[in-house]
């Protein structure tokens, strides 16, 4: 799974040949008001072990498409596959329970339950598993899922703030707790919205580090959106950019020019 | 020539003729109503003596230890009431309450119905609930209890159900999206997320069960309230004002209880 991720795109395509995409969607569609389309027609598909960012300027549509993915904002229409299971309205909400249990996501507000402690955040990670109920709080939970929620912690170099509460730490270690709660279930893909676009330029690097780092060292799937080229360039195999709800280009990262970024940003 | 747009603004724009309409009409009906059933000052000068000859007639309040423990047993029987009726209430107020709640309900748009039902409970008074418990229950503080079950569900079911509608977003959607249920959500976002409401919500509930039990006794229900009754229904005035010093120190010491264990929750 290393070699997938350390090898660029094409190890990328000899996986997606291999064992069919992570995720595939054809055509996707989405609007909230039946007049406006956020989405229009998307194409995307993601292999296993990629690194995609996902760019475009505000209101492109970047959220709602990572949303529609895990089937938080149902599509309006199009296909949409994710693990191979239908996430459209084909699938059931069994399927797209079970898919998101395979998934992380992180948001740009970190969205911690601000009033428990940061081990109990972490083992939130885990609702969806069998006897979820006891990942209310790291007090019930399982011995190995506090164990997990612990080692997560330490990977995101937090293992010492376990048992204070979420509101109490500072922006970028919350963000670095949402990785934690994210990661603990290791999931196949990890979603991510915005994920340095609340910290200052440093924490931004950091956290990005973080993210690639990690999911190299678990063979994770990594799709990100970023307002930062140079965390798009930088930590992505490829780049896709969303301008009026279409893709506007989907190449490798390192093919990307000046030239698209001002296609994708101006007007 | 003075420019109109630094005019100031009419004195009352908001305020259409309909408006008015509606404020003087609502204004008559005060004041008609206030004919018939408002006591005249002259009502209120003939009732002086009276009430000085009842206060008269209930000081010094009763002391004798047999008459203090007995209401003593009763004030017990009364916070038991309270107590037990406030706690399976608050209980189940929690499922009652996720099911009316706007967003939250796992009976989707059916919350309605819940929440209707939570209206009902809660406009029947508590003496009418006290009433219908003591019909088919018979006498005594069970059927206080659970009148005061009753009553806090009215009570609580609204304000949890409002609590956990207005409950932070992002965290619901940040389980929602690792593929929590609905039930993991309520326990891991939305109750963290609104404990400290649910708490205020709890401790005026049971304030509230405190002040409906004292009186459920008048209809029979047990407690100390049937003391004050059999005392006023006997001219027993000493005894009575015993009893209401007793009510207010029990209403007291529980205002007193709550208000400190909110403060430490702010």
């Amino acid at each position: 799974m290393l070699d997938l991720v350390t090898d660029r795109p094409s190890a990328a395509a000899q996986a997606l040949a291999r064992t069919g995409p992570l995720i595939s969607a054809r055509g996707l569609c989405k609007s909230y008001d039946r007049r406006r389309m956020i989405l229009d027609g998307v194409d995307l598909e993601i292999a296993a072990g990629e690194r995609v960012a996902l760019i475009g300027s505000n209101g492109s549509g970047k959220s709602t498409l990572l949303k529609s993915l895990i089937g938080l904002h149902p599509i309006s229409s199009g296909t949409l596959q994710c693990f191979g299971d239908p996430v459209d309205a084909r699938g059931s909400r069994k399927q797209r329970l079970a898919m998101r249990r395979q998934t992380g996501f992180v948001f740009q507000k970190h969205c911690l339950v601000r009033r428990r402690t940061v081990l109990s955040n972490v083992i939130h990670g885990l609702f969806g598993d069998a006897g979820s109920w006891r990942a209310f709080s790291h007090a019930l939970a399982p011995p190995d899922w506090r164990d997990r929620a612990m080692q997560a912690l330490a990977e995101v170099d937090l293992a010492d703030k376990a048992l204070e509460r979420a509101d109490a730490l500072s922006g970028g270690q919350q963000q670095r707790v949402a990785i934690a709660r994210a990661l603990v279930r290791r999931p196949r893909l990890l979603i991510a919205d915005e994920p340095a676009a609340s910290l200052d330029p440093v924490s931004g690097r950091n956290v990005m580090e973080l993210f690639t780092q990690l999911c190299r060292d678990h063979g994770i799937t990594l799709l990100y959106t970023s307002h930062d080229m140079a965390h798009a360039v930088d930590y992505a195999d490829r780049i896709v950019a969303l301008k009026g709800g279409k893709v506007l280009f989907d190449r490798p990262a390192a093919q990307v020019t000046r030239g698209d970024l001002k296609d994708t940003f101006d007007g | 020539m003075a420019d109109r747009r630094l005019e100031a603004p009419g004195r009352f724009t908001g305020f259409s003729p309909l408006n008015f309409a509606l404020l003087v009409a609502l204004g008559a009906v005060v004041l008609a109503s206030m004919g018939k059933v408002a006591p005249s000052p002259q009502q209120l000068v003939d009732g002086v003596p009276g009430m000085v000859n009842l206060v008269g007639r209930m000081l010094p309040p009763n002391t004798e230890p047999a008459f203090l423990a007995r209401i003593g047993l009763r004030i017990l029987e009364t916070f038991q009431i309270a107590l037990v009726g406030a706690a399976i209430g608050i209980l189940l107020s929690l499922p009652i309450a996720w099911c009316a709640a706007r967003g939250v309900s796992p009976l989707g748009r059916g919350n309605v119905v819940v929440k209707a039902f939570i209206s009902f409970l809660r406009t029947v008074p508590d003496l009418v609930w006290a009433l219908i418990f003591v019909a088919s229950i018979g006498l005594g503080a069970v059927a206080g209890t659970m009148t005061i079950v009753v009553d806090t569900i009215g009570f609580c079911g609204r304000f949890f159900a409002e609590a956990m509608e207005d409950a932070e977003k992002e965290p619901q959607e940040a389980l929602s999206a690792i593929g929590a249920g609905r039930g993991s959500i309520l326990v891991g976002a939305i109750l963290p997320d609104i404990m400290p409401s649910l708490i205020n919500s709890s401790l005026f509930a049971l304030e509230k069960a405190v002040r409906s039990s004292v009186v459920l006794g008048l209809v029979g229900a047990g407690g100390i309230g049937q003391e004050l009754k059999v005392a006023f229904d006997l001219f027993q005035y000493r005894n009575a004002s015993m009893i209401i010093l007793a009510i207010f120190a029990i209403v007291l010491l529980m205002e007193l209880c709550t208000d400190k264990l909110r403060a430490r929750i702010q």
